[in-house]
């Protein structure tokens, strides 16, 4: 299964060539600041999920060899997330630091979508197998728990953001709160069963 | 031609058309969908556009429903390149062909109690498929104070650069507003109601905190979730700055002398 991992490392890239193919080659449509930072933000969501969803479907598929796709797909979760905040600051507003810190004070929507990026950098910082080491493997685990509350706040992010029709920021919700569910469910069986 | 900037009604020199094809494929328009490019697909095959009227009614004293033909054709079409900005923060620049709503409103003569025009989109499931959807509490509704109304930069449009209005632009008539936040100026009119009471709009009734009965364009009162000091002009990259009234203050503002904007937003 040498394949696995740069199979899911080109996999993974692909929405990004996709937008780079439409900057280039076709169109980002009407409004092109807005396809970019939404087509971002939509995929550092889905790659947050992916990361989440990687033990469990391991585990329902009895497919150990997807456990070395955790770590990858948890560091493009933070790609994605760096792009879509890029985006936002770099091409929406144009590095108005002033604009940028009245949005972060002032909008909630935006407000938690900071907390959850500030909540993915020790998380990225400390993914390499050097890090794992140094901190001691129950450690690293505690503090990886932070990608929950992170999700959780990419999501609600999203919620907040939309005008009126939520129907695509509940199918992230749908989504998180099985993968959530599911944990929340093994502990508590665990935690009976000890 | 389109009115000179020195007639007060008209864009600046600063405001180049946005590109037809853009004004015909960004749209909300959420009877045909929640996404800007959905109307564009969705509208034009299923919204019958003819026959059409309009029923008038409320307080006034020639109550009764005109076929838009009867309604547009004794006035004159005038053409009007105006500012539109979204509440979203994204603004166009549209060559409009209409008439003054107020010429419109005359011939119902409203009454002394009349103090607010009320507006109803066509709610029609067969045409529209984002009626199944309920984002809003359909049919669509939008509301003028008397004045507001018959003021002269209120348009009632049947077209733009120079074609009969398309679908996904309100076809065969909308309202255009070019003060307030282009929610206001309501698409597919069916019926237009005289009222002693302000009307309750769409979006205020979705969220009144967030959408007010106004909503004039005011960069300095933010919406909740995002600021509106500026603006991104479809066809460019960097913002710019939202102007006040959407850049007609000298001819509307008046209408808001002693008001509290932060209040009535």
């Amino acid at each position: 299964m040498r394949w696995l991992k740069p199979a899911a490392f080109a996999v993974a890239l692909l929405p990004l060539a996709w937008l780079l193919w439409r900057a280039g080659f076709g169109s980002l449509g009407v409004n092109p600041v807005e396809t970019i930072n939404r087509y971002l933000g939509d995929w550092a969501l889905r790659f947050l999920l992916i990361a989440l969803a990687v033990t469990p479907v391991r585990q329902w598929t009895g497919w150990p060899a997807l456990a070395r796709l955790r770590r990858m797909t948890g560091l493009f979760a933070f790609f994605y997330v760096c792009l879509h905040l890029a985006s936002y600051v770099g091409i929406d507003l144009f590095f108005d630091w002033a604009a940028l810190w009245a949005d972060v004070v002032k909008r909630n929507y935006i407000t938690l979508g900071m907390i959850a990026v500030l909540l993915l950098v020790p998380l990225a910082l400390t993914s390499t197998n050097g890090m794992i080491r140094r901190l001691g493997g129950a450690r690293w685990r505690r503090l990886h728990l932070l990608v929950f509350p992170a999700s959780i706040l990419g999501v609600a992010h999203f919620w907040m953001m939309v005008k009126a029709d939520i129907r695509e920021p509940l199918v992230y919700a749908v989504v998180l709160s099985v993968l959530l569910g599911w944990r929340l469910w093994g502990f508590a069986r665990r935690a009976q069963r000890a | 031609t389109l009115l000179a900037a020195g007639q007060g009604l008209a864009a600046t020199s600063d405001d180049a058309p946005t590109p037809f094809e853009a004004v015909t494929t960004y749209n909300n328009y959420y009877e045909f969908g929640t996404a800007k490019e959905d109307p564009a697909v969705t509208a034009p095959s299923r919204l019958k556009l003819a026959p059409w009227s309009v029923a008038v009614d409320g307080e006034c004293a020639k109550p009764g429903t005109v076929a838009l033909d009867d309604l547009i054709k004794p006035l004159k079409l005038e053409e009007r390149l105006y500012r539109m900005r979204c509440v979203e923060g994204w603004s166009m620049v549209i060559p409009w062909q209409g008439v003054p709503l107020g010429q419109v409103l005359k011939r119902f003569e409203p009454n002394s109690k009349a103090k607010y025009v009320e507006f109803t989109t066509l709610a029609d499931k067969a045409q529209m498929p984002g009626l199944r959807v309920p984002v809003l509490d359909w049919p669509y509704v939008e509301g003028l104070r008397l004045d507001e109304a018959m003021h002269p930069l209120t348009l009632l449009a049947t077209g733009l650069y120079g074609k009969d209005l398309l679908a996904q632009n309100g076809a065969p008539l909308r309202l255009v507003v070019p003060w307030k936040y282009g929610f206001k100026s309501i698409k597919s009119i069916v019926r237009i109601r005289f009222s002693e009471t302000q009307p309750v709009n769409s979006w205020q009734k979705a969220n009144s905190r967030e959408y007010g009965f106004y909503s004039n364009v005011n960069p300095e009162v933010d919406h909740p979730r995002w600021s509106q000091a500026s603006e991104r002009r479809i066809g460019e990259f960097r913002r710019r700055k939202t102007l006040m009234f959407n850049g007609y203050a000298d001819q509307v503002a008046s209408l808001y002398a002693g008001m509290d904007l932060r209040v009535n937003y």
